[in-house]
C-alpha cells in the first residue's frame, strides 16, 4: 500500500522508482557529513562502553584472583600446619614410647656391659706360674753321672714327682679352661640382648630422622607459602584440583552405595509407614528411607569430627576431650542402632519380596511355588549389607571434606575463567562495534556513490580549469 | 523454653502438612463380568485378567469384581471388593483372599437370562467415585450386547468424568458374522455413550496384551 502510494506515475513505475532513488541519493548526499558523524559517534560510544565494561570485568577478575590466591594460600597454610602438627605429635609419641624409657634402657645396657666386662675379666687366661723347684732340678741335672745307684734312684724319684706334678698342673689348667668356657657360653644371651637393644634404639633413631626429614620438607613448603611464592600457589592449586577430582570420584562411589542402601530399605519402609501416602510427589516410605540414610551420613560426619579426623565443624573439634568422647560414643551408638535397624529392614525386605514373588507366581500359574533351597544365603547377604553400609557411609565425611575445601579453589578457577571469557567477549563486541561503524560509513558512501562520483568529477574539472595554461604563455 | 519448643513443633507440623500432597495416586478398578447366556463360558479368561490385575495393583489400590446379570445396578452383584492395605504383606494376603473368592464365583456361576451392562456401569461409576482413587477404570468383560427386561429404564446418560472404560474380549456374535456392521455399530454406540459422559473409551480384544489395560491413555 505504501509502495503503491510512492509511485508518482502509475504507468511508469520504473521512472517513479528512478526519481525516488535520485531523490534519496541526493538527500543522503546532503546529509552525508552529519550522518557519518552520527554513525561514528554511535559506534564509538558503543565500543567505548564495551571496552569500559571489559576493563571493569578484568579488574573484578584481578580482585577475584587475588582473593582466590589468599584463600588458596590460607587453606594450604592451614593444611601444612596441620601436617606439621601431626608429624610433631608422631615424633612426640615415638619419643614418649621409646625414648622416655631411655634412662632405664641406658641403665640396662650399662648393667649388661658391666656384667659382660666382669665375665670377660673372669675369663682372662692366667698363665701357670713357673714352678719354684726348676732351679733344684737344674742343680740335680748338673750332678755328674757316676753310675751311682743312689743318684739314679734319686733322679728317678725326681722324674716321677715331676711327671705327677705336670699331670696335676695340666688337669688344673683344663678345669680352669672349662670353667672359663662355661662362663663365656653364659655371656652369649647377654650379647644378643645387647645387640637387640642397640638395634631397637637404632630403628627408633632412624624413624625419628625420617620424621625429621618430613618435617623439614613440610617446613620448606610452609616457608614458601608464607613467602607467598608463585611456586607455592601453583603447587597448592594443582593439589586442590587433584583432591577435587579424587574426592568427587569417591563421593560418586559413596552415592552408589547410598542408592543400594536406599533400595535395600525403601520397600520394607512401606511396611512401617504405609505404601500409599505421599509427601509432595514422593512416597512417604521413600522419603523415610532417604532420611535414615541422611541421618547415617550425618552421624558419620559427627563421629569423624569428634575423632578429629575431619574438620568440617570447628565447634566439635574445639570441644573439651570429655565432651568429645561422649559425642563419639553417642554418634557411634546411634550408628550402631541404625545399622541394626537396617539389617532388620533388609531381612523384612527379603521376606516381602519373596511373598510378592510367590503371589505373582501363584497368580500366573495357579500353583503355589515351593521355596528354593539355600534361600537363606541372599537373606543373610542382604542383612550383612544392611549392617555394613551405614558404617561404610560414615567415611563419606573424609572425601566430603576434601571436596568442600578443594571445590573452593576449583570454583574460583572456573569463575576466573568465566570472567576472563566475559571480558574477552566484551572487548570483542567493542571492537566489532568500532569496525561496524567504519563499515556503515563505507556502506553509506557506497549507496550514494553516484553523487560522490559526480562531486569528485566536478572537483577535478574545477582543478583542471584553475590550472589551465592561458594561450600564448609557454608552459 | 516450653513455649519455644511448642512453637518450633507447630511450625514443623505446619510445614509437613503443607508439603502433604492431597492428590490421590491410587488406582481404582471395577471389573464387570458378563454372565449371560453363552458368554458365561468366557469367564475363565476373565480369571486370568483378574490375576493380572492382582499382580499389578499396588498397596492402597482398589479392585472390585461384579457380575452383569438381569439387573446389575445393585451392590448385591459385587462378587469381591477390596481396597488393599498400604502394608505390602497385608495387601498380599488380601489379594490371595480375593483370588479365592473369584475362583469360587467362577466355578459356581450360573448364567443370567438378561444383560444389564448400563446398570453395571452406573454401579461401577458410583463405587469408583466413592473410593476417591486418582485413576479410575471400569473394565467391561462382555460382548456388549445389552438385553434388558421390559420395564427397566437404562436410557440414563453416564457421568464418567475421569473414568476410563475398557471393553475386554468383545466377542463376535453369530449375527455379527452375518452382518459385521452390527458388531461395529455396537462398539460405536458404546464409545459414543462413554464419551458423551466425558469418559475415555478403549477396546482390548487381544488378551495377550493385558498391560494395555492400565495404560494412561
Amino acid at each position: 500500500m505504501i509502495l503503491r502510494n510512492l509511485i508518482i506515475w502509475p504507468s511508469y513505475p520504473m521512472l517513479s522508482a528512478f526519481i525516488w532513488i535520485v531523490v534519496t541519493v541526493l538527500l543522503l548526499y546532503l546529509a552525508r557529513r552529519p550522518a557519518h558523524h552520527a554513525i561514528l559517534s554511535l559506534s564509538r560510544v558503543v565500543s567505548n562502553g564495551f571496552r569500559l565494561a571489559s576493563r571493569s570485568v578484568l579488574l573484578a577478575e584481578k580482585r577475584v584472583a587475588h582473593r582466590n590466591r589468599e584463600v588458596l594460600l590460607a587453606a594450604g597454610k592451614e593444611a601444612v600446619e596441620r601436617d606439621i602438627e601431626r608429624e610433631f605429635y608422631r615424633v612426640n609419641a615415638v619419643v614418649q614410647r621409646d625414648l622416655q624409657s631411655y634412662p632405664t634402657l641406658h641403665r640396662s645396657m650399662s648393667d649388661l656391659v658391666s656384667r659382660i666386662d666382669q665375665d670377660y675379666r673372669e675369663n682372662t687366661e692366667t698363665p701357670p706360674s713357673p714352678p719354684g723347684w726348676i732351679k733344684a732340678v737344674e742343680a740335680v741335672s748338673k750332678i755328674p753321672s757316676t753310675r751311682d745307684t743312689m743318684v739314679t734312684n734319686i733322679l728317678q724319684d725326681i722324674h716321677k714327682t715331676l711327671k705327677k706334678n705336670h699331670h696335676d698342673a695340666m688337669e688344673e689348667y683344663k678345669n680352669v679352661s672349662r670353667k672359663r668356657h662355661a662362663v663365656l657360653t653364659k655371656m652369649i644371651p647377654y650379647w644378643r640382648k645387647l645387640t637387640h637393644t642397640v638395634d631397637e634404639v637404632g630403628k627408633t633413631i632412624t624413624g625419628l630422622i625420617e620424621r625429621g626429614n618430613v618435617i623439614d620438607h613440610r617446613m620448606a613448603e610452609y616457608e614458601q607459602i608464607r613467602a607467598r611464592t608463585d611456586r607455592a600457589e601453583r603447587t597448592l592449586s594443582s593439589s586442590s584440583m587433584t583432591q577435587f577430582f579424587i574426592s568427587a570420584f569417591v563421593l560418586l562411589i559413596a552415592t552408589g552405595g547410598a542408592i543400594i542402601n536406599f533400595n535395600l530399605i525403601a520397600l520394607p519402609m512401606s511396611e512401617m509407614v504405609g505404601g500409599g501416602s505421599y509427601l509432595g510427589p514422593f512416597k512417604t516410605s521413600d522419603v523415610a528411607a532417604l532420611v535414615i540414610i541422611f541421618i547415617e551420613c550425618a552421624m558419620g560426619i559427627y563421629l569423624l569430627e569428634s575423632l578429629r579426623i575431619t574438620r568440617l565443624f570447628p565447634v566439635i573439634g574445639a570441644l573439651d576431650d570429655k565432651l568429645r568422647k561422649r559425642m563419639i560414643w553417642i554418634a557411634f551408638t546411634i550408628l550402631l542402632v541404625l545399622a541394626c535397624v537396617e539389617a532388620s529392614l533388609a531381612f523384612m525386605r527379603d521376606m516381602i519380596a519373596a511373598d510378592l514373588q510367590a503371589l505373582r507366581q501363584s497368580l500366573a500359574s495357579n500353583i503355589d511355588v515351593a521355596q528354593p533351597a539355600n534361600r537363606w544365603i541372599p537373606t543373610v547377604g542382604q542383612m550383612v549389607m544392611g549392617f555394613v553400609l551405614p558404617f561404610a557411609l560414615t567415611f563419606v565425611a573424609i572425601p566430603l571434606e576434601s571436596f568442600v575445601y578443594s571445590s573452593r579453589t576449583v570454583m574460583g578457577v572456573v569463575f576466573i575463567a568465566f570472567i576472563r571469557s566475559v571480558a574477552f567477549l566484551l572487548r570483542l563486541f567493542g571492537n566489532m562495534a568500532r569496525y561496524l561503524g567504519s563499515g556503515l560509513v563505507n556502506l553509506y558512501d557506497l549507496l550514494i556513490f553516484p553523487a560522490l562520483w559526480a562531486e569528485s568529477h566536478l572537483k577535478n574539472r574545477k582543478q583542471t580549469t584553475k590550472f589551465k595554461p592561458k594561450e600564448g604563455i609557454p608552459i | 523454653m516450653k513455649r519455644m519448643i511448642l512453637l518450633s513443633l507447630s511450625i514443623t507440623v505446619l510445614c509437613l502438612s503443607s508439603c502433604a500432597d492431597t492428590t490421590s495416586r491410587s488406582t481404582g478398578v471395577y471389573m464387570l463380568l458378563d454372565t449371560s447366556g453363552t458368554y458365561a463360558a468366557e469367564l475363565e479368561k476373565a480369571q486370568s485378567i483378574i490375576n493380572y490385575l492382582l499382580g499389578t495393583l499396588q498397596p492402597g489400590d482398589t479392585l472390585a469384581v461384579a457380575r452383569i446379570d438381569t439387573a446389575s445396578f445393585s451392590e448385591k452383584d459385587i462378587v469381591a471388593k477390596f481396597t488393599f492395605d498400604t502394608r505390602p504383606s497385608t495387601s498380599n494376603a488380601q489379594k490371595r483372599a480375593f483370588r479365592e473368592t473369584v475362583d469360587n464365583f467362577v466355578s459356581s456361576v450360573k448364567g443370567s437370562p438378561n444383560t444389564d451392562i448400563t446398570g453395571g456401569v452406573l454401579q461401577a461409576t458410583e463405587y469408583l467415585n466413592e473410593t476417591g482413587a486418582g485413576q479410575k477404570y471400569i473394565l467391561v468383560f462382555s460382548d456388549l450386547k445389552e438385553d434388558l427386561v421390559k420395564g427397566y429404564h437404562r436410557d440414563i446418560p453416564f457421568q464418567l468424568n475421569g473414568i476410563k472404560v475398557v471393553a475386554l474380549n468383545v466377542t463376535k456374535l453369530r449375527s455379527d458374522n452375518v452382518d459385521p456392521r452390527e458388531y461395529l455399530d455396537r462398539l460405536e454406540d458404546w464409545r459414543l455413550k462413554v464419551e458423551a459422559g466425558v469418559g475415555r473409551w478403549k477396546v482390548i480384544n487381544d488378551l495377550d496384551r493385558l498391560e494395555r489395560i492400565l495404560e494412561g491413555s
